[in-house]
């Protein structure tokens, strides 16, 4: 990838300016850190991501008179979040491999949208494979090196239950298989990848092998997660920009934080009239 | 027999809810020693260590031997009304409002009379059994009632003036998770709770027993998570002023102590759940049941804590645990102090290990749901404030009270089983 | 108790004077200090006396805290050298009779001032009444907190069931006494009261009923205790102290009272006034409730136990009748003026022997049994005693 644009200042001058007529669209792409949002179920022998809580430190009243703030606390995968690859025991000796070492620049990138949200609609386990991602190349050309891939399936839009769609024999949800990981991790070279679902795996991911190979691919090779995302139905397949900086933490295995996109507005010529 | 209670009408909301009025708590330090009794419902007096009088009104010294060893023993509760009055008039505005209020001599076979609350059901002149019960001031009085069992004789309304009986009254069992939940639910459908609430974290998780619960005639699900602050806040909003009796039923256990944890993260959650759990929903439910101690049949009546055993020793195969247990005990004393005034009575429930998951490994004897159910009930119907269920509960207070220290070593030595 | 080795010593050479009655009412905004100061000026200014005479101070109130006798020898001015504080409630006349009559006789004192009296604010009895006793507090005032009404509808009951005495039988000792009462101008009760008024009254403690209950007012009784040569030489009408008993907590083992400590030690009473029941020209009981008036003419010798309602049925009870009983209308229709309640019955008897009770007086009345009751520890009075006084010396 190289920018033909021949002065990096006016580039930004005219994305400021289409920012501001909406040219350039600013997508949320973050769910609301909210005490009942699902976060991850293990067995629970096993530790627990702990849910956002948020405790009330003063409102305008007597624990302080002219203001209101509050503490919170959660885990650090709780809400849409970033795993950095320290997350995973793949990803353990990776340099720079916590949210506090990763080089910000690596926030930032374009952004391929794989639709499976007819698939996931159609089963609950759907898989991303790299059948998948070659239909969607044959569209949409060759996913370019250091973009972020996100696995469209609108499964932000299911509540309750409904989402960690948790049975007997785990949880069901879809997501990659290792096959597909290895191809977007060694051969197209993703900077990160992207779900609507709790995590960057299926609920059905360990008992691929190697098990959650989302994480144990993406990981093992310094790249990022995304999960929790929302509204991937607004996004195009190709052209997008995604922005995702977790918080600073040191040694931090990841972060909730706010992913948002930048996105060609091609049906909006004149918003500025509106 | 006792005319049954109706069930109470709607409230009108055009009166004022009635303040709670309390009968006179004032007494000597000796005098405590019927509370503490009164308590776990034992009837006891003081028995000269010396010379075996068994001494009424309880004092300092020996009425016939003048010995200050006057240790509480359990008294046979059989006697017999000598006299008996019912008062109209009182300067106390408790009884004021409560009169005409019936009390009586009667003659204990144990030996002194006593002056104490009289059953309806109770003939002049007749055959009475004593219960030591507490009274709205969470003191210890006693309570003359037939000799033999009467029909509705709970609904006699000086008794219920000294229980929280749960017959038409609204009831809330936190964590509807739990095995608890689901005999708690039963056992209060069956005792007449007009509705059975019952609190439900993370509804987007599915458990075992959901559909059971919600088929119970009265239960009605509702979110409620004690870790999380707002939903506490929401649900006392909703249902705070018709909560009658409150069953702090929510429990997180994992095994282990201090050093083969090498954490705090099991710890909080402990602490989150069983102490800063309790104490949310003290913060957000308290409040509207101190203020509705006395409204009509289904007042405001009880708290009920279901706590670990462990809370009196820790028993280091589950240490951290019963650091937590130890921490919601503590806050169970000053719970019952705020609530008090309100005339609401604090019942503890002690468990040693429960049926369930996190005690699988032990070996029997194990408290099941149903027994612990019972025993919730059966304390509510009493009034108690101390239960102690199963035999491992029992067994452990016993060696407490004889000797903290020696059961704090006994303890190391026991296998918890879960470890 | 029996065998006692030594005869007890006459009360020869002591005298009773200056009786002194402040008159009741029924709320107070005044101190037991204020009651307490008019008795004691209104028995020295009748004695020709200046409170520096004064060299002996008897004090029983239930209302002067945080202040006992010790506080008001300075608030009153007063320099004793014998100094006591009763508290024995309804028995407290007598035992000031007792105490103030010996240290007289020993020489400890001159003249001994003995008052006893009680406001009665707007709240007071109920504040006195939750912390009344200790036993009170820990096993009859959490029980209805009918205070002594309750109490002593315990000991009617059982004694109306022991004995098969009717409320009418209750009636007619307090009926009688309203009849004195209006005799008595100081009486705060001013009505007549008749056997349907008595029976028809609203229940307060079944069985007791309004007119079984005495109605708590402030005020102030006294009088003093002093040589007969220093009585004489001041012209002072007197009575003499015949005999006297006390006794507390007697028959521990009764399960509930049917009798006073009276019943120990009657027979003493009369041995050492050398006199029989047939010599009391008047008696004065305690009746806070007309039960214990009963039973005292029971334990007093007047009749058998359980004859009392036999008695009061064969007798007139007033000033005028064949056996007069509380001639100023007692407690129950001249007001329970808290610890004077004790002092009543004697003040009034002193006034009889020494035929100074005006309106009431009983004709030829040379001598009075007086007895006190007091002090519902927890579910019986405590403290018993009595004493026979005559207007001349035996």
């Amino acid at each position: 990838m190289s920018v033909q644009a021949s002065n990096p200042a006016a580039l930004l001058g005219d994305l400021a300016l289409a920012l501001v007529s909406g040219a350039v669209e600013v997508v949320d792409l973050t769910h609301t850190l909210d005490p009942d949002f699902p976060v991850i179920v293990l067995p629970p022998e096993f530790g627990q991501c702990a849910r956002f809580r948020m405790e009330e430190i003063s409102a305008y009243d007597h624990r302080g008179p002219a203001w209101k703030w509050h503490n919170f606390t959660c885990g650090e995968h709780t809400g849409t979040h970033f795993d950095a690859p320290s997350h995973w025991v793949s990803g353990r000796d990776v340099p720079n491999g916590s949210v506090d070492e990763i080089p910000a620049e690596r926030f930032i990138g374009p952004v391929c949208v794989i639709d499976c949200s007819q698939g996931a609609k159609a089963n609950e386990d759907f898989e991303l494979t790299p059948e998948v991602i070659a239909a969607w190349e044959a569209e949409n050309g060759r996913i370019p090196e250091g973009s972020w891939v996100l696995m469209r399936t609108d499964w932000s839009k299911r509540r309750g239950a409904a989402y960690l769609n948790m049975r007997d024999d785990g949880a069901h949800s879809p997501g990659p298989t290792p096959e597909a990981m290895r191809l977007l991790v060694d051969e197209r070279g993703i900077r990160g990848f992207g779900t609507e679902t709790v995590g960057t795996d299926a609920g059905q991911g360990a008992h691929y092998t190697p098990p959650y190979p989302a994480h144990f691919f993406l990981h093992g090779a310094g790249r990022y997660g995304l999960q929790c995302l929302n509204n991937l139905d607004r996004l195009p397949a190709t052209g997008a920009m995604l922005i995702a900086t977790p918080l600073k933490i040191r040694n931090g295995t990841g972060s909730p934080l706010r992913v948002i996109a930048l996105v060609p507005n091609q049906g909006l010529p004149n918003k500025d009239a509106q | 027999m006792t005319t049954p209670i109706a069930p109470p009408p709607k409230k009108d909301p055009q009166q004022r809810t009635r303040v709670q009025t309390l009968p006179s708590g004032a007494r000597s330090r000796a005098a405590l020693g019927l509370t503490a009794a009164a308590a776990e419902g034992r009837f006891m007096l003081q028995v000269c260590a010396k010379c075996g009088t068994v001494q009424y009104p309880p004092r300092d010294a020996c009425g016939t031997c003048l010995s200050v060893d006057l240790p509480w023993k359990d008294i046979a509760p059989e006697g017999r009304l000598i006299a008996e009055t019912t008062v109209r008039t009182s300067t106390s505005t408790y009884f004021r409002e409560r009169t005409p209020w019936r009390v009586g001599t009667v003659r204990l076979e144990a030996g002194p009379s006593i002056i104490c609350h009289v059953h309806g059901d109770v003939a002049r002149g007749g055959a009475v059994r004593i219960s030591n019960r507490l009274d709205k001031s969470g003191q210890g009085v006693l309570f003359a009632l037939p000799a033999e069992r009467t029909q509705n004789m709970e609904d006699d309304p000086q008794l219920r003036e000294m229980t929280a009986n749960p017959k038409f009254r609204r009831v809330l069992i936190t964590d509807a998770r739990s095995g608890n939940a689901l005999a708690l639910a039963q056992a209060f459908a069956k005792a007449e709770a007009s509705i059975i609430f019952v609190g439900e974290a993370e509804g987007w998780r599915p458990y075992p027993h959901r559909d059971e619960l919600a088929a119970i005639p009265g239960v009605q699900l509702l979110p409620l998570d004690v870790t999380d602050t707002s939903s506490v806040a929401e649900l006392a909003a909703e249902i705070g002023g018709k909560t009658d009796i409150l069953v702090n039923n929510a429990r997180f256990m994992r095994p282990g102590g201090i050093l083969a944890r090498g954490d705090t993260v099991f710890a909080r959650d402990e602490m989150e759940v069983n102490y800063l759990g309790l104490m949310r929903l003290a913060q957000a439910f308290g409040p509207a049941m101190l203020g509705r101690g006395a409204d009509g049949q289904n007042s405001a009546a009880a708290w009920v804590n279901i706590l670990s055993v462990y809370a009196y020793s820790n028993l280091p195969a589950l240490g951290a645990f019963s650091a937590s247990s130890a921490a919601a005990y503590s806050l169970t004393q000053c719970l019952r102090a705020e609530m008090r005034p309100g005339g609401v009575r604090v019942m503890n429930v002690y468990a040693g290990p429960t049926d369930d998951d996190w005690h699988q490994p032990l070996p029997p004897p194990k408290v099941a749901p149903q027994a612990l159910a019972k025993a919730v009930v059966a304390g509510l119907k009493d009034g108690l404030e101390d239960v102690f269920v199963g035999d491992v509960a029992q067994d452990l207070i016993d060696r407490w009270r004889a000797g903290p220290k020696i059961l704090e070593r006994e303890m190391s030595e026991t296998d918890g089983g879960a470890a | 108790m029996a065998g006692r080795s030594i005869a007890r010593k006459s009360y020869d050479g002591v005298v009773l004077a200056a009786p002194a009655t402040v008159p009741y009412q029924r709320f107070s905004k005044e101190t037991a200090h204020w009651w307490i100061a008019r008795a004691l000026r209104q028995s020295l200014q009748a004695a020709g006396l200046s409170p520096r005479d004064v060299d002996g101070f008897s004090v029983a109130s239930f209302s002067l805290f945080p202040d006992t006798a010790v506080g008001l020898t300075q608030h009153l001015g007063l320099t004793p050298r014998w100094l006591d504080h009763i508290p024995m409630g309804g028995a407290s006349g007598v035992a000031a009779l007792r105490r103030a009559a010996r240290a007289v006789q020993a020489g400890d004192a001159d003249i001994v001032a003995c008052v006893a009296g009680d406001t009665n604010q707007v709240d007071s009895f109920r504040r006195m009444l939750s912390s009344f006793s200790r036993f009170a507090q820990d096993a009859s005032y959490p029980y209805g907190a009918g205070g002594p009404n309750a109490c002593f509808a315990l000991l009617t009951d059982h004694y109306m069931t022991a004995y098969g005495a009717t409320r009418e039988d209750f009636g007619r000792i307090c009926v009688a006494q309203r009849d004195n009462a209006l005799k008595n101008p100081h009486a705060v009760m001013k009505t007549p009261l008749t056997m349907e008024h008595y029976l028809g009254a609203r229940m307060i403690s079944d069985p007791i009923a309004l007119f079984d209950c005495v109605m708590p007012v402030g005020g102030a009784e006294a009088f003093l205790v002093m040589r007969e040569e220093d009585a004489r030489a001041a012209g002072l009408p007197c009575a003499y102290i015949r005999s006297t008993i006390e006794r507390h907590n007697a028959f521990p083992e009764d399960p509930i009272q049917m009798r006073g400590g009276w019943a120990m030690d009657v027979d003493e009473l009369y041995a050492m006034a050398d006199a029989k029941p047939d010599d009391i020209n008047l008696l004065q009981t305690y009746d806070d409730y007309p039960v214990i008036s009963m039973m005292q003419m029971e334990d007093l010798g007047f009749c058998g136990k359980g004859e009392g309602p036999a008695f009061v049925r064969a007798h007139d009870l007033t000033i005028a009748g064949d056996f007069p009983h509380n001639t100023s209308g007692g407690q129950l229709s001249a007001g329970q003026a808290g610890a004077a309640g004790g002092y009543i019955g004697l003040v009034e008897a002193i006034r009889q022997v020494t035929g100074g009770a005006g309106p009431t007086q009983v004709k030829n009345a040379r001598t009075a049994l007086v007895s006190g009751f007091g002090v519902i520890n927890f579910d019986r009075g405590v403290c018993s005693n009595a004493a026979i006084i005559s207007g001349a010396a035996a």
